[in-house]
This record gives C-alpha cells, structure tokens and sequence, in this order.
C-alpha cells in the first residue's frame, strides 16, 4: 500500500465481497463462540448466563497451562532452529542456471504436502521397525516415539523442521535476489569477508522477509494440530498435546461448549498479542 | 557475487536429506505389505502396484481424492472473485478506513482453526451446508481470501498507476480497463494466487474434516481412519501420500520463479 494513491470512497463497493464473505466465515462464528464462553449451556432450550466463570476456569485449569507451556517451548525452539537454518540454505542456493529451478522445486516440495501427509510420512519414517529414520537412530541409541516422551517431542519437532524450514528458505532467498549487484561490487572491491558481506550487506536487507517469516512461523508452529496429531495423538501421556489438540478435545471431543469457547478467546488473544508485539519489535529496531 | 566453497555442497545435502522422507514414502507405496512389517530393507525386494490399485478401485479412496479436488477448486474460484476487485481497491483508491480493513484481513490469518470449529460445525448444520463441497469451500475462505487480497495487492502495487490513467483518458470504463487491460497484465499474479489458495485449501484438514462426514468427506480424512482390526495398512497409507503429493507437485512446475514472492505475500 504505497501512498499517492486517489481518494475515492465508493472503493467501498469493491472491497464489499471480501467484507461479506469474511464476516460469515470468521465475524459469524467467533460471534458465536463469544455467546458460547458466557453461558452454561444444557440444552439449545437450557441455558444460563455464568458471566466470565469459564475464563476463570480455563485460566486456572492445570491442563491447559501445561499445554501452554508446551506449545511456547515449542514455538521457540521452532523459530530458533528454523530461522537461521533457512538464512543458511537460502544463502547456500544456486543463483545461476537450470540447476535455480529445480533447487526452488525440490525445496517447496514438502509445503504443498498436505498437513496430515506429512504427519503420515513422518509416522512412518521415524518408526524403529519400518522407518528408515527410526531405524537410523535405533543403531546408535534406543529410540520409540510412541514410548518415550523426550523421543516424541524430538520426532514432532524434526518434523516441524523438515516440513516449514523450506518457508524460510524460499523467504530469504527472495530477499537476497533482491538486492542490487553493485552492493556486492562495492564489497568486493573494499576487500570485505565473506561474513562481513553477508552480517552488513545481506542481513539487514533481509529484515522485511524475516519479520514475515518469523511472524508466520510463529503464528503456525502456535496453533500446529495435524501433524502431532497423526504422529503422536498428543501422547505419550500428554508429552506433545498443544493448545490446539486439547482445545479440539474439549470442543468436539467432550462438547463442553463454554470452557471451549472461553479457551478459544484466551487462545486467539494469545496469538494476536505475540503477534503484534513481534511485529512491533522487529519493525522498530534498527530504524 | 562471491560464492562460499562449500555452498553447494551444504546446499545439495540439504536437499537430499528434505527428499529422503518423501522417497521412503514412496518406496513404502510399492512394496507389498507383508514385506514393509517383515525384515527391514533399504530397498524394496519385491516391487507392486497393488496399493495403487486398492487407491483407484476402492471408492471410499477414489471419491474422497475427488471430493478434496471438487472443493479446493471451488474454494481457488470463490475466493480470487471475491478477492481481485479488493486487491485492486487496496492498491489504486484510497477510502475510509482502508488500512484498519487490510491488517484485520491478516488477523483472519492469525486465527487458530481449532477456534472455529465447533461455531463452523453448528452454523453449518443449521443452514443445510454440513457435509457439502459448497460448505468446505466457503470455510476455507477463512484463510483464503485475506491470504489472496495480500498476495494480490502486492503484485498490483508494484503495476504503475500511469497505467490506469491512461486508460481512462482514452476513454476506457473502470470495469472496461480491469477486465479488458488489467486482468491480462496480472495474469502471472492471479496463476499464483490460485496456486496458493489450491495449496492451502488442499493441505487443512481440521475444518475440512469437522463439516463433512461422508458425501463431502477430504481424502486427508479417509487417511487418518485406515487403522483397522489387522492394523494399519502402511502401503495403502504411503500409496494415497504420495497420490495427494501429485497436484502440488505438477503445479508448482508453473509457477516455480513466484513461489517465493506468493510465500511473502507479494512483498519482496
């Protein structure tokens, strides 16, 4: 959205579809669950008003703290591992050729992998019997993902890796095509390192894709269901259940509509203050 | 610019060991299935078709695989409608309020799925959408459209406003210029926005699977009940795996040089 734009309010009527469309997929719902989290409901005839009781619940419940300190840990140590992995392969990429192509197919690949596919394939792969990853490491040390609770955590963490680490990459590697050939000239000419090129030339024009990537990673690795759901079902014992596999229990699970629908405002609240402050930080620092 | 030595090399593994699940898939998808839970080989000792076959005979397999492409399909056509005129408004007009609308677009974005599953699973019963391909694909509109409004508006913006002007001192009407000048000019941007609603509506499962039950049921969903008395049947398992791989991967040959600027959401 650059400015010099005209000034024309009857623009209105063409955002109106996006307007119409979103409100009865998302405005409609989370409605819903609002009307959900303040009542007792018994029956769609039975119900009464509890005002913010199920918040309190929620927020005291045992449970659901464990799974949000599960699902923090976890979002950090996603971001920390994906994010100089992909700045690394990004600036390892061929940039000239065919071999550009193939390069950019092969490492998109496992983003278009349905979600539960890639919980599929990793349930097989990490298995010690049939999994040629589960039987790798089984020569070494002994390893059961659906025993060991460290084991679990490792394997939906790999996969976490193996699965969006790609998002990283293709993310910087279209910052780094970006920037200009003479800022690497200059470099050269100024006999700058190898590092020293990429900590003052490429990672600060990196800082827009990476404030995308990291906001993106965030937001998906905080709200992951599919994935340790196929491989692990949240188990061993409750080792990898997240926010979003014991929300899912509650809500369609056990059908208890107001602690569901408490937990969903506290959860969306969650994200969007992480959010918003990441964004925040990351697009002030360095101004 | 100068090149590190070892780039490639670390590249190429890097690679190879992002194939390496994907090809076990597939060599698990042509074994029989009393080789896969038998001894452990590094390659297959016998080589079959039969869980392809299962795939594409069975129709609980073959229609839930069509379902999934009826309703993504439908999901890519509603949401690029809906989404290019307000891309284009986003990036030529200023109006009240413009900027609050776009970055609550993008909180849709931020929205857990879960949250919305029991309100989709109630609302949808109510008003006759539960269990079609219809229902899958306006939900998935959730993400889709804020997601097709930025990737969209990015590309625009970067198209000279000079243009537009032009056109309107010839004489062309605003919807005579966006169909007949516009649209052809973008046409890169819309292949990559519909890539990308396709790929994100093809890879969710949790929506998908709580609105539908069996005449709309997604193929991820017939996956994750295989579990039988005999137990899992991994060689039909990987077969469909690497059946729901193939649109991607054919797709994305098309849009190969935009992947990277769609995953930015048009920004780069």
């Amino acid at each position: 959205m650059s400015d010099g734009r005209q000034k024309h309010n009857r623009a209105w009527w063409l955002v109106l579809p996006v307007v119409v469309s979103v409100a009865f997929t998302a405005i409609i719902p989370l409605m819903t669950v609002v009307n959900y989290s303040v009542q007792d409901i018994f029956s769609p005839f039975d119900r009464i008003f509890v005002g913010l009781d199920w918040f309190r619940d929620v927020a005291r419940d045992p449970e659901v703290r464990g799974a949000l300190v599960r699902t923090l840990i976890f979002s950090a140590q996603v971001l920390l591992i994906e994010i100089p992995l992909g700045v690394l392969i990004a600036v390892c990429m061929p940039r000239r050729g065919w071999t550009v192509s193939v390069a950019l197919v092969l490492v998109a690949l496992p983003l278009l992998i349905p979600w539960n596919v890639v919980g599929t394939i990793w349930q097989i792969f990490a298995r010690g019997d049939i999994g040629l990853g589960g039987w790798a490491v089984n020569k070494v040390v002994n390893f059961n993902y659906t025993l060991d609770s460290a084991d679990a955590w490792i394997t939906v963490l790999a996969m976490d890796v193996w699965h969006w680490t790609p998002l990283v990459v293709l993310l910087a590697y279209a910052g780094l095509r970006s920037i200009p050939d003479p800022y690497f000239q200059a470099a050269q000419i100024d006999g700058a390192s190898a590092w020293a090129t990429f900590r003052h030339i490429q990672l600060p024009r990196l800082r827009g894709v990476l404030t995308i990537a990291i906001l993106l990673r965030f937001m998906d690795s905080f709200m992951i269901y599919t994935e340790p759901f196929v491989v692990t079902g949240g188990g061993p014992g409750n080792a990898t259940s997240f926010l979003s596999i014991l929300l899912s229990k509650i809500a369609v699970g056990q059908f208890d509509l107001g602690p569901a629908g408490a937990f969903s405002l506290l959860y969306f609240l969650i994200v969007q203050i992480v959010c918003y402050v990441f964004f925040t930080v990351l697009t002030r620092s360095g101004r | 610019m100068r090149r590190l030595p070892w780039a490639r090399t670390v590249f190429w593994l890097y690679a190879a060991t992002l194939m390496l699940p994907l090809l076990w898939m597939f060599g698990m998808s042509i074994r029989p299935n009393a080789d896969i839970l038998g001894a452990f080989s590094l390659v297959p000792q016998r080589v079959t078709l039969e869980n392809y076959e299962t795939f594409f005979t069975d129709s609980t397999w073959y229609s839930s695989y069509l379902n999934s492409i009826v309703y993504t399909s439908m999901n890519t056509v509603m949401s690029l409608v809906v989404a290019l005129p307000a891309a284009y408004a986003f990036s030529r007009f200023r109006f009240a309020g413009d900027k609050h609308l776009f970055f609550w677009l993008l909180t849709n974005r931020m929205a857990p799925p879960a949250v919305f599953l029991l309100p989709f699973f109630q609302i949808y019963q109510s008003v006759g959408l539960f269990d079609t391909h219809l229902g899958v694909a306006l939900a998935h509109m959730l993400f889709n459209v804020p997601l097709a409004v930025w990737i969209l508006e990015g590309f625009m913006s970067g198209i000279p406003r000079e243009i537009d002007e032009t056109a309107a001192i010839d004489g062309y009407s605003l919807p005579g210029f966006f169909f007949r000048i516009f649209l052809p000019m973008i046409r890169s941007a819309i292949g990559v926005t519909a890539f990308f609603c396709f790929m994100f509506s093809w890879v969710e499962l949790l929506i998908a699977r709580t609105i539908t039950s069996v005449d709309a049921k997604p193929i991820a969903a017939t996956m994750t009940r295989t579990v039988s008395a005999a137990g899992v049947d991994w060689g039909l398992l990987a077969a469909a795996g690497v059946m729901t791989i193939i649109p991607g991967a054919i797709l994305i040959w098309f849009v190969r040089n935009y992947i990277a600027k769609g995953f930015a959401l048009g920004r780069v």
